[in-house]
């Protein structure tokens, strides 16, 4: 029970930030991408003070033998570079310019962004469950 | 706020706040490791109307495109987070400041497609 609620606490914390940050509009995420146009880099300061938050938070966090409400940490453990990652990482890159929305966004945008909102999120998730029942087989 | 969550997702469940990866396990995962990454997306549908309720003028979403470009973009998203395990959360947050090579990689690609894009679609092709 303490684990899910601060999952849930997690997820409304993401989603407030994103909110706040304007992460969830596209129009402000392709004028961060439009560095040879109307280029606005406010999002880049989002980006950063959320990886040097993060950054120092887990030098903290990662030194406790254990989470708080689980058994253990669970990292990747990965650290080859292949196709896929570089592949899927573009791929994911051309959706992000093409419409200004990644994942976390596209669902946070779906209470108050109205039908382009579902639409773009109805593709993704078909997308991702396609994938991986492909991928399980 | 974003650098916070993902640091408390850690302390308190031990997990990279990746939304791709925590999406793509909700949906087709094992249902023992189902539950946590629910109320996280509910908290993440959430956000924006606890925002709401103290400056409603942030809740604000524009399109660049339309129709068939945004269904082509959400599986591009979809297809290309799963392929490369992760998306800006996830490699550009989290694994980045786990200072993972792949991530760091993940990251410099797909910033550098976003904006090969943005620049085709709105400067080439003059959308």
């Amino acid at each position: 029970m303490k684990l899910v609620i601060s999952t849930f606490i997690a997820g409304l914390l993401f989603g407030a930030g994103l909110t706040i940050s304007q992460m969830v509009n596209p129009d402000k995420v392709v004028s961060f991408l439009d560095v040879a146009g109307n280029w606005d880099p406010s999002l880049a300061i989002v980006m950063a003070s959320a990886f040097i938050t993060t950054f120092i938070g887990y030098r903290f966090v990662l030194k406790r033998p254990a989470p708080f409400f689980e058994g253990k940490f669970k990292l990747p453990t990965r650290e080859d570079i292949d196709m896929p990652l570089i592949g899927g990482a573009a791929l994911f890159g051309i959706g992000w310019g093409l419409v200004g929305l990644c994942p976390g966004p596209a669902l946070s945008s779906l209470s108050f962004a109205g039908l382009n909102s579902i639409i773009f999120l109805a593709a993704m998730l078909v997308a991702i469950i396609s994938f991986r029942i492909i991928i399980r087989n | 706020m974003i650098g916070l969550s993902a640091v408390w997702l850690m302390a308190s469940a031990g997990r990279i706040a990746g939304i791709s990866g925590i999406l793509g396990g909700a949906l087709t995962g094992a249902s023992g490791d189902k539950l946590w990454r629910w109320t996280f997306l509910i908290g993440l549908l959430l956000g924006p109307l606890a925002v709401a309720i103290i400056r409603p003028e942030f809740l604000k979403a524009e399109f660049p495109v339309t129709g068939p470009l945004i269904i082509l973009g959400g599986i591009c998203v979809g297809l290309g987070t799963q392929l490369g395990n992760g998306c800006t959360s996830g490699h550009g947050v989290c694994g980045n400041a786990r200072l993972s090579m792949r991530s760091f990689l993940a990251t410099l690609t797909f910033m550098a497609t976003g904006i090969a894009t943005v620049f085709i679609v709105h400067h080439v092709g003059g959308l």
